[in-house]
């Protein structure tokens, strides 16, 4: 909670709305690919990409 | 609550902790040196533990920590500058976004998990801009009420340098330049061209100038290309790069290899390859387009604040030979420059931002001539510490129980050529060993800089060596009219001391020149004359006066060489231990630990010559 505050006060601070978005698919991303390894919803994720 | 506060500046060069009592600096000192590998980047865990041992604070006492900069605001130019590039740096973005986000984007939880080790309190976590870090540990221990502040390096978060004005308790950014249009960055693609490392080898193409040839056309000619091609340099100090020229913003590499080829007319030099004449050429130019950046920058500021004193920090306030020349041009009637400039003074500026500017308190009267205390702010050991080490190598040592009859010995034998390993009190904090960790030899001594060059630090043989004088008798052998502490000035050496130089000299082979008696003082007369002076003071630094005082009675000399106590690709020693291993790893004929001796003749050996070789490059 607290990043997601801390990362709502840099956006709104700095006037960076347009890379929410990016950001929020990158960190997508890196959690897809910590969890995929050996984990259970690999399979999931293998018949996406 | 106490007004405790504890600085961190970690994950990329040079991680370092400080601590602060109430505004004063207590102890700071880089990983590095605990951790045994240079410019060691983790976690700062050892020198946190140290800090807060020194403090005699616990962490749950802790009023904040500061970490040295803003990283969403640096993840922030990581995107827009790969964003205006795309499709280029497609290889740079897939190897830096990962380790992002999943861990560098996450700052305050790396930090909060990493802490967790030293106790259960959640202190305030406060994040200073890089720069403003550099700018406060550049001004709050200056020492001036009021100055111009200087800030240049790489780059922070978006900042490559800045121009700010401090008074009392304020720091006021007044200017800033951003990346990638960076004097730093530009001085790191000519360290790399010439074969060094980027980021730490900028000293040693600071180094390699003075053996350019300044009558050359060939200097000058290099000096316009990169005037007209690689940057366009504005009359107030500001830049811009040309960026076909550079690929340090989407590549993993500082420029284009092929386009720099093309322009100059000579490839990168090899790393360890033989150094060519065209590359100190190269060397010479960057620095005196370097040294007119920061000669205008330093213009710029005077004129944006009014003020008669200027203070820098960042890792270009290092280049020692810009500050001396900006010093002497008598453009500010002093100037101050923050001993741990680089990097790991980012934590003490830290901390000082977050006492000053977000506790708001007023500065503390400054009685020393500074507030850094010598830079002394290191770990000391005690004398049982150092004879547990002697016992534990079976080591014989000579114990003195009256320093003054130590000084006699080691002065006398620094007088008869032998080099000594100097280790006492607190460790230096910053890349200069100040007379605590020091190797010292006879600087009147004609073959001292190549033998402590090959032989003691096995590091190139062109690598200048600096002396420390005695504080009242600097002018005696530097035009200097004033202390220089820190060793961040090149000064000409006077010239009742010089020799004159021979017909051709800019033309002979590097060898030759660089073994050719200058002066009187030749182990720390560089190639041009100059000097990169440390003075010491009777009451800063008592011991190594008094060592220095007494090789003057015997040699009526007041100046001694004095090198970090390290060899090539190792931080500078800490412990005694560290001491130890290094000098039975050289050729150093004595080594001194607080009151103890140490004659290497009479050493058992602990090192092969194979482990010796081994030592890796810097």
């Amino acid at each position: 909670m607290e990043f997601l505050r801390d990362l709502w006060d840099f956006l709104h601070t700095r006037k960076k709305y347009w890379m929410l978005p990016l950001i929020i698919i990158l960190i997508i991303f890196a959690v897809l690919i910590i969890f995929s390894s050996g984990s259970a919803i690999a399979p999931f994720i293998y018949t996406i990409f | 609550m106490s007004g405790t506060i504890l600085g961190i500046s970690a994950f990329y060069h040079d991680s370092a902790a400080a601590i602060l009592t109430d505004g004063e600096i207590i102890a700071a000192a880089q990983e590095e040196r605990f951790t045994r590998k240079k410019h060691d980047s983790s976690f700062p865990v050892h020198a946190i533990e140290y800090v807060l041992e020194a403090s005699g604070t616990s962490f749950n006492n802790l009023e904040a920590i500061a970490f040295y900069d803003k990283p969403f605001i640096k993840f922030e130019r990581l995107i827009e500058t790969y964003h205006s590039f795309v499709p280029r740096g497609l290889r740079s973005f897939l190897s830096a976004i990962p380790v992002w986000v999943k861990e560098k984007i996450f700052m305050k939880k790396l930090i909060r998990d990493e802490l967790q080790k030293f106790g259960t309190a959640r202190p305030r976590l406060l994040f200073p801009e890089h720069h403003l870090s550099h700018a406060a540990s550049a001004f709050y221990p200056s020492g001036f009420e009021e100055a111009a502040i200087l800030t240049l390096d790489g780059v922070g978060e978006w900042a490559t340098s800045t121009i700010c004005h401090g008074e009392h308790k304020q720091i006021r950014i007044i200017e800033e330049m951003h990346f990638p249009h960076s004097p730093g960055l530009l001085y790191s693609a000519f360290t790399y061209y010439c074969g060094f490392r980027v980021n730490s080898g900028e000293y040693k193409l600071m180094g390699l100038a003075p053996y350019g040839d300044p009558e050359s056309g060939r200097k000058e000619e290099l000096k316009k290309k990169i005037l007209d091609q690689l940057l366009d340099l504005r009359p107030d100090g500001s830049l811009l790069l040309n960026m076909k020229y550079f690929s340090f913003a989407t590549g993993l590499r500082m420029c284009h290899d092929r386009k720099w080829t093309g322009l100059f007319g000579f490839p990168p030099r090899k790393p360890e390859s033989e150094l060519s004449q065209e590359y100190m050429d190269l060397a010479l130019a960057v620095q005196e387009i370097l040294e007119e950046i920061v000669f205008r920058l330093s213009k710029k500021a005077k004129e944006l604040t009014g003020s008669e004193t200027l203070v820098m920090a960042g890792g270009v306030a290092l280049n020692s030979v810009a500050n001396g020349k900006l010093l002497q041009s008598g453009m500010f009637k002093d100037i101050w420059i923050q001993p741990a400039a680089g990097d790991a003074g980012g934590a003490i500026g830290a901390a000082l931002a977050a006492w000053h500017i977000w506790k708001g308190q007023e500065r503390p009267p400054i009685t020393e001539p500074d507030a850094m205390k010598g830079s002394f702010l290191g770990p000391a050991f005690s004398d049982h510490q150092i004879l547990s080490v002697a016992r534990k190598y079976e080591a014989p040592f000579i114990h003195y129980p009256h320093y003054s009859e130590l000084c006699q010995t080691v002065a006398e034998k620094l007088s008869q050529g032998d080099v000594v390993g100097w280790f006492q009190g607190r460790m230096e904090f910053g890349p200069r060993a100040l007379g605590n960790r020091s190797i010292l030899g006879d600087a009147r001594d004609p073959d001292m800089q190549k033998k402590m060059n090959l032989m003691i630090k096995f590091r190139e043989g062109f690598r200048p060596f600096a002396p420390t004088v005695l504080e009242e008798d600097i002018q005696e052998y530097f035009d200097l009219d004033r202390p220089s502490p820190y060793m961040l000035l090149v000064v000409p050496v006077r010239k009742e001391r010089l020799k004159s130089l021979p017909p051709g000299y800019h033309q002979l082979p590097l060898r030759e020149k660089l073994y050719f008696i200058r002066s009187d003082v030749p182990g720390i007369t560089h190639i041009d004359y100059s000097a990169r002076v440390q003075s010491v003071n009777k009451n800063s630094n008592a011991r190594y006066w008094e060592l220095i005082n007494e090789f003057k009675k015997i040699t009526g000399y007041g100046v001694v060489i004095n090198t970090s106590f390290n060899v090539r690709g190792e931080p500078i020693v800490c412990t005694p231990e560290d001491a130890y291993r290094c000098f039975m790893k050289t050729e150093m004929d004595y080594l001194v630990m607080g009151d103890y001796l140490f004659d290497k003749k009479k050493q058992k050996k602990l090192f092969d010559q194979g482990d010796i070789d081994e030592i890796g490059l810097d």
